[in-house]
């Protein structure tokens, strides 16, 4: 069993099937992507109890025992989560693939520094990559959200 | 008082479902689909001597395994988009290849299975041997022409064009000095995060192919599907759900999986799906970028231009499926936004074997104002002048539009600047950069650009009004995040007089809206923006004459605002437009709602039939917008302090400000979007990105590791702003932005670089090790 969302899940079907593609193709969790498939670029992060992972270089089977959190799993079907809401004020994305995954690197960096410095953004931004936006509006909605967590 | 949305910095209304992970991308859907994964040649050139499928077919799972002879469009050659009289020697691949591979990562055959996982286990047992042939690989070896990339192509000469306006060979004779630069632009890779992907399935006893495919062209992949399969249009759907980036080479018209994987559906009658991935993605997907320029440029002793002449060539890659369109773009946008007199410019297209070229963000012009720029500098180097200085003196002037180039446009018209103040570009920039800062090997960064947006030949949209009162749009384009349901809801609302939030936009989709022609060269919110407001306003005349007709009053005297058709002056006489919406459509029953107001029983105020002569039944409407020739032309000016660090010969961007000018702005949020990510891609493929070839044609950094896009801690905030000369050519006077942020961005980087290592750049990409070697002193 593997614990993802606060829910237990039934064991992945093969030994061999990535976390990714455990998420997407057998969860139906189609909010995680698949960007590189080599651990680049970011859009795969979820959440393994509580630190942002890449789960395209994991196995499913290692995920036992743990919690994964998916960009599903954040704000649930409630409000926006106060970093989605950062995202959706500052522009932050456009076409919005790697945008699960920044989401879940700002809540692993918001859980580890409450305000954290320009220095600190930038470090805990620069495991993704983002095609579209540039950046600038990525690093305005992370301070944002650091306002709307409060 | 009406409210206006255009102009208004209107937060993105497609936000939602991508922030809660809900969007709905091609790879997300097919649960239970087939998967494919293609088998690709390992070679640049070589003969096919035999394919053996017998060990892929026998895998557990799988379940067909195509090549070319498998196919009843194997020997068929794929099509050549935008035939231009000088492309004489036009080549297209097939589907799957044939007898002869002509770059790594062409399709030679394709495999189904129950799951992407045994598909790739079985695409290892395909067995394909090959005689390896001699490989060409640079536009300058492809020029020696010691080898053939098609055997039937002398001298690798795909196209040759040439045009001049002005007698140039006089003009440089006559000028007081003269320069000759060489300058280089290599590959790059546009990159975007979700590479491509393909869903199909066919409904045997309908008689109906649906196909989901992340193209930038849903409508051309439509029509062309028909046409292959011997399907009515109206048989075959395309949609281009949710797409993760395009910019430019997610349209092709076909690239082998937009055709095998519906022919696969249909074949086996289940639905099957392809997503690519990253690796085959760097070889498999369009490049561009690649071209050497010879540049000889006459200029009197102010530094201002008499003759340019631009002699290049460009790298084609293996096949001309997009025809001369990239080269025929640069040569037309050279010039930029000066004054040149006297300007030839001669090309060559040669085929190399390395993978087709077609347009990526910018295409063909970084390469264009990167030939531009550097020849300005170095005249401003050779008099002793300040940059600024020589580009002011050469800037076209406010009172010069409209302007002829005397060159031809990709639209096959003369390229013809609308409107524009770029003196104003740049005195607002160079006043925003501000002095120079302080430090160390600080150099100033400046680069001019127009582009051609908006091309023709045309969009359409379609707008209706439910009978909830809730507004639905539609327009053939589809979108990769460029933020068109929230821009074209803006446009929507403003002339039906609703909020955009309650104009729900569909793009891409051919079952709401069958016309169209693609997202590309910078013009979607040109055509079909104003094809948006055409339809709405046919709405609101629509809307006004049913009102008018149940209020007793002149159509003339209605408005639409707040939800209401109204009489102008007296807001509270009026119809909510839904109940507008009931009346368009007469009926026989009632349903609640309001309904029975449109049934016979109701007191009509008119006399004849219910629906009356030359109307048709529901509140909507259709509308379409067809550029003339030509385009509208943007424009903008980049500064930029860099600083080059003395140690590891990085760049820090200390202030980087851009002044863009784009027509009138729908809404300044997405367009400061457009234009930072544009800059970001521009440093990514000035100093960071490039595609490395070796001499036997293999791609040595197809992965993320080593192709190096910039992350966050590459990438500066830019300052922007905005300048808005209206284009005469639309109703609502905008023009393209998409990828003006990226144009000028090489130009920028060479001319800091070069002011402040004091070392001459005449190539791109850049990278740290090529400073050090510049800067190094010769020993």
């Amino acid at each position: 069993m593997i614990r993802v969302n606060g829910r237990e899940r039934p064991d992945p079907t093969n030994v061999r099937i990535l976390l990714s593609d455990y998420l997407r193709h057998e969860l139906g969790l189609t909010g995680t992507h698949v960007g590189c498939e080599h651990g680049v670029c970011g859009c795969c992060t979820v959440l393994l109890d509580g630190r942002p992972v890449r789960s395209c270089l994991m196995l499913a089977v290692q995920a036992g025992r743990h919690e994964v959190t998916t960009i599903e799993g954040l704000a649930g079907e409630g409000k926006l989560h106060p970093i989605q809401q950062a995202f959706h004020e500052c522009h932050a994305l456009q076409c919005g693939f790697c945008t699960p995954g920044f989401v879940l690197a700002v809540a692993g960096l918001l859980a580890k520094h409450r305000k954290p410095s320009d220095l600190e953004i930038d470090e805990g931004i620069s495991g993704n990559l983002c095609r579209c936006t540039g950046y600038a509006s990525i690093r305005r909605a992370v301070r944002r959200a650091t306002e709307l967590s409060k | 008082m009406t409210t206006r949305w255009f102009g208004e910095r209107v937060q993105r209304l497609e936000d939602e479902r991508f922030l809660r992970g809900t969007g709905l991308y091609t790879d997300d859907l097919g649960e239970g689909a087939l998967e494919g994964c293609f088998v690709r040649s390992p070679y640049a050139h070589a003969r096919i001597t035999s394919i053996d499928t017998s060990a892929a077919t026998a895998v557990p799972g799988v379940v067909a395994v195509y090549t070319a002879a498998d196919l009843p469009f194997g020997q068929t050659d794929l099509p050549l988009l935008i035939p231009h009289p000088s492309l004489t020697q036009g080549r297209t691949q097939k589907c799957l290849a044939y007898e002869v591979v002509r770059y790594v990562g062409e399709a030679v055959a394709f495999v189904v299975a129950e799951s992407r996982y045994v598909a790739e286990d079985a695409a290892d047992q395909v067995l394909v041997e090959y005689e390896p042939l001699p490989v060409v690989i640079t536009p300058e070896t492809a020029q020696g022409a010691e080898h053939l990339v098609h055997a039937d192509v002398p001298g690798n000469v795909a196209a040759e064009l040439r045009q001049e306006s002005g007698d140039v060979e006089v003009a440089l004779s006559k000028a007081p000095h003269n320069l000759r630069l060489r300058l280089r632009f290599e590959r790059g890779g546009a990159h975007p995060l979700e590479a491509r992907a393909v869903w199909a399935r066919w409904l045997e006893r309908e008689g109906k192919l649906t196909v989901y495919d992340s193209t930038q062209s849903p409508t051309s992949i439509r029509g062309g599907l028909a046409v292959l399969f011997g399907l009515p249009e109206t048989s075959v759907e395309v949609i281009a759900p949710d797409v993760g980036g395009g910019f430019g080479p997610k349209i092709m018209l076909f690239y082998p999986d937009e055709l095998l994987v519906p022919f696969a559906a249909m074949q086996l009658g289940r639905p099957v799906k392809w997503t690519e991935d990253r690796r085959e993605h760097f070889t498999a997907v369009n490049q561009e970028r690649g071209q050497v320029h010879d540049v000889r440029v006459g200029y009197d002793g102010e530094g201002r231009l008499l003759g340019l002449d631009v002699d290049f060539i460009h790298d084609a890659g293996a096949y001309t499926p997009y025809g001369i369109i990239l080269p025929i773009i640069t040569a037309a946008q050279v010039p930029g936004p000066y004054r040149v007199p006297s300007y030839r410019v001669r090309f060559k297209a040669l085929y190399t074997n390395a993978t087709p070229t077609s347009p990526y963000r910018g295409a063909g012009r970084p390469h264009a104002c990167f030939v531009m720029e550097r020849t300005l500098d170095a005249i401003a180097r050779e008099l002793g002048l300040e940059r600024a200085e020589v580009r002011r003196r050469n800037l076209l002037q406010p009172g010069d539009f409209p302007h002829e180039v005397g060159v031809g446009w990709q639209d096959g018209g003369r390229v013809v600047y609308d409107s524009g103040n770029y003196p104003a570009l740049l005195e607002t920039t160079l006043q925003h950069l501000g002095p120079k800062p302080a430090g160390e090997q600080v150099g100033l960064g400046l680069a001019m650009y127009v582009e051609g947006t908006g091309v023709g030949p045309y969009e359409g949209a379609h707008v209706q009004v439910l009978v909830s009162g809730e507004v639905v749009a539609s327009t053939g384009i589809p979108t990769q995040g460029q933020g068109h349901q929230t821009v074209f809801a803006q446009v929507v609302a403003d002339e039906l007089g609703v909020r955009p939030e309650q104009v729900a936009v569909t793009t891409g989709d051919t079952r709401r809206f069958q016309w169209g022609v693609g997202t590309f060269a910078s013009r979607a919110a040109v055509t079909a923006g104003n094809a948006m407001a055409v339809a709405a306003r046919n709405v609101a005349l629509k809307a006004r004459r049913i009102a008018a007709e149940q209020l007793e009053v002149d159509p003339e005297d209605l408005e639409l605002a707040g939800g209401m058709v109204r009489v102008k002056g007296a807001p509270d006489r009026g119809l909510p437009l839904a109940a507008v919406a009931i009346l368009s459509n007469p009926l026989r029953y009632a349903f609640g709602g309001g309904a029975e107001i449109a049934t016979p029983f109701q007191a009509r105020p008119r006399p004849g039939p219910p629906l009356p002569e030359g109307e048709a039944p529901g509140l909507e409407a259709t509308g379409y917008y067809s550029p003339p020739l030509g385009s509208t032309w943007a424009a903008g000016c980049h500064a930029a302090w860099v600083a080059v660090d003395p140690d590891t010969y990085r760049l820090r961007f200390l202030k980087y400000v851009v002044t863009h000018d784009c027509g009138r702005v729908i809404n300044p949020l997405v367009l400061e979007g457009q234009i930072q990510g544009g800059v970001a891609q521009g440093i990514g493929g000035a100093f960071y990105e490039r595609l490395a070839y070796d001499a036997d044609g293999q791609l040595r950094n197809a992965s993320f590791m080593e192709f190096l896009m910039p992350y966050a801690t590459e990438v500066p905030e830019v300052e922007i702003h905005h300048q808005e000369t209206p284009s005469p050519l639309n109703p609502l006077g905008i023009k393209g932005a998409g990828e003006a942020g990226t144009i000028p961005v090489g130009a920028l980087v060479a001319s800091a670089v070069e002011d402040a290592l004091g070392v001459r750049i005449t190539e791109m990409p850049l990278s740290p090790l090529k400073l050090f070697e510049l800067s190094r002193p010769r020993c």
